[in-house]
């Protein structure tokens, strides 16, 4: 930053100061007593009153609940289908459908919501019928059909992260391994799976945030009953701010903050270890 | 993968014994090994049937007709008449429809000029953005890079919903413009098509940003120096060097916007106006309001061959990338 330090100064403190504000401000008003939000009360504030009023918010605290298991159902899932996708594509070479499999993986990271939605629950209203007339057997929408509708999309995220993991570093020590007698599963999960393991743990992070803040896609596939958080949340702020959404929003930002810097610590840590084995390798 | 020089195709386990030298048993495992196909179909089988069969099941509901029930079962596209005729029965009215009611007709353009202007926003704040990320310290670029990161790891939703206290009418920015004395009256901000432009910018400037700084990033600086010492100014060099150079990136980000911004559906119901609907919500009301799954459907192939240029273009790059990086 010499040449045109200015103008990096200027832009970088425009932009961030852009993407901070809201979230900033939607903390700081968290803890304004008045209803109207933006209006700060001065008599009465700071207060936790919001807070308190979110505790006791059962359909809130519900919704969040049934979040949390879909993510992490989703992550999970994810996670597993992503991770041969993203191994199947940049490990086995030339086959026959590939390019399909390419173009599947890729086309729901830009596909619209509504699209995505709309074509799931009319797979699953067909499912409904053809379970109904060849086994008698009715299934409703819910967490099982929010799940794969998740799973389906965020998996193309793994399958990305994966997939740039894997092609960042050659195959000569998988294939070692082979040379050495190994099984290709014994490959996999004892060499390929520790080297992208650090994709693996991200991929799975991905998943888990954008099931969990999934909106569009849920309704469509969501029975009655199943509400979801972002739900919950779409449905009070459609009428304007909710200082108890506010609060909620503080507590999300502040778990975030609190993963980002605890992960960037333990970076630290391991990338310090590594440097002093390093070391130590060199000198002994 | 792994392309090893002098490799033949390696035939059942027996012909081993007829090389020479030791056997390539890596070679012979990675070919020949049962499980690779069940590696293979596990992902493929999941995609096919929750990502490919619903779109053909889109397609084929968005030629039937409309029932007031609003549910399947539709009549059949395919049916075979006694003759042995294969008789196909395509109602094209739903799709008629949309090019004819104005009220559709006004709304694509609309999603599309949104989508266009916000992208041309979110650029020009992306790239500059970017560029500096790029030129600075590499202690600086990792700090600036997760503070642009970091918002996406907060809830989208939320996000948006901020705005909405900053943009209403007693909201934070005509409070504070009040304050100052700037403005007399509270300016209306909230359900505009400006509002819609900041939520989508402001929701994608990472997917913005990120390939356009890995772009940036890779930039040969000894071309610019090269520039200078033939005489080129520093706006010179940028338009004739470092604009050139930065097209795919450019390319790259623009896509990653505008291709979901068509189809955004939460920033104009939190933010925009509500005379003027972007295409996404008018399917989700044809869906869930009017019950007319047809038309729905038929928005969403629309929706879909409208976008299926910039989506292959997308990929295109997003393959070269990838091709990139393994070399």
């Amino acid at each position: 930053m010499k040449s045109h330090g200015w103008f990096s100064k200027t832009i970088l403190g425009l932009g961030f100061f852009f993407l901070y504000v809201p979230i900033l401000s939607m903390v700081f008003y968290s803890f304004n007593n008045s209803r109207l939000v933006t209006v700060w009360d001065k008599a009465n504030s700071p207060t936790l009153k919001w807070y308190g009023k979110l505790i006791g918010d059962s359909q809130v605290l519900s919704a969040a609940w049934l979040s949390i298991q879909v993510a992490s159902m989703t992550a999970t899932g994810a996670v597993i289908l992503g991770t041969l996708a993203g191994l199947v594509l940049s490990r086995f070479g030339p086959f026959k459908g590939r390019a399909l499999l390419q173009g599947l993986t890729t086309a729901p990271l830009v596909m619209p919501e509504v699209i995505t939605g709309l074509s799931m629950l009319l797979l699953f209203v067909s499912l409904e019928q053809l379970f109904k007339t060849m086994f008698g057997w009715q299934f409703d929408r819910g967490v099982v059909t929010i799940t794969i509708a998740h799973i389906t999309f965020t998996m193309a995220y793994v399958t990305v992260v994966v997939q740039s993991r894997l092609s960042s570093f050659d195959d000569s020590l998988e294939e070692a391994a082979l040379d050495l007698g190994a099984r290709p599963p014994q490959v996999f999960f004892r060499i390929t799976v520790p080297l992208i393991l650090p994709a693996i743990l991200s991929g799975w992070l991905l998943a888990f945030t954008l099931s969990w803040d999934d909106l569009v896609v849920t309704q469509f596939v969501s029975g009655p009953g199943s509400n979801t958080l972002p739900m919950v949340i779409f449905s009070r702020v459609r009428l304007g701010v909710s200082p108890v959404v506010n609060a909620l929003a503080t507590i999300m930002v502040l778990i975030v903050a609190l993963g980002v810097i605890f992960s960037a610590i333990f970076m630290r840590r391991q990338e310090q270890r590594r440097k002093r084995e390093e070391q130590m390798a060199a000198a002994g | 993968m792994g392309s090893r020089p002098n490799s033949g195709r390696v035939g059942p386990l027996w012909t081993i014994f007829f090389r020479f030298g030791p056997p390539r048993w890596s070679e012979y495992v990675v070919k020949n090994w049962s499980g690779q196909r069940l590696v293979i179909a596990v992902p493929y089988l999941w995609l096919l049937i929750f990502f490919l069969v619903p779109f053909l099941i889109v397609l084929k509901i968005s030629f039937a007709e409309f029932s007031p029930l609003g549910r399947p079962p539709y009549e059949p596209v395919f049916r075979w008449l006694e003759e042995g005729a294969l008789q196909i029965k395509l109602l094209v009215g739903s799709y008629s429809y949309l090019f004819n009611e104005p009220l559709y007709v006004s709304s694509w353009i609309y999603s599309i000029k949104v989508a266009a202007v916000s992208t041309v926003l979110c650029l020009m704040l992306g790239y500059p953005m970017s560029y500096a990320i790029a030129r600075s310290t590499p202690t600086y670029r990792n700090v600036f890079l997760m503070l642009v990161i970091l918002p996406f790891w907060t809830s989208f939703l939320l996000r948006v919903y901020a705005w909405i206290g900053l943009l209403k009418t007693d909201g934070v920015i005509n409070n504070v413009l009040q304050f100052f004395g700037i403005i007399d009256e509270p300016l209306a901000m909230m359900n505009t098509s400006f509002a819609v432009y900041i939520g989508i910018v402001y929701s994608y400037l990472p997917f913005m940003i990120l390939p356009l700084y890995s772009n940036l990033e890779k930039h040969d600086l000894t071309l610019l120096e090269a520039a200078q010492d033939l005489g080129a100014g520093p706006i010179r060099s940028f338009m004739r060097i470092t604009l050139p150079l930065s097209v795919p990136g450019i390319v790259a980000g623009s896509l990653l916007v505008f291709i979901p911004a068509v189809g955004e559906y939460v920033i104009p119901s939190l933010l925009g106006r509500t005379d003027q609907l972007m295409i996404a919500k008018l399917l989700s009301d044809e869906f869930f309001l009017n019950r007319d799954w047809p038309k729905a459907s038929a928005v969403a192939i629309v929706m879909l061959l409208l976008l299926v240029v910039p989506i292959m273009i997308f990929q295109h790059f997003q393959n070269k990338e990838l091709a990139a990086n393994k070399k």
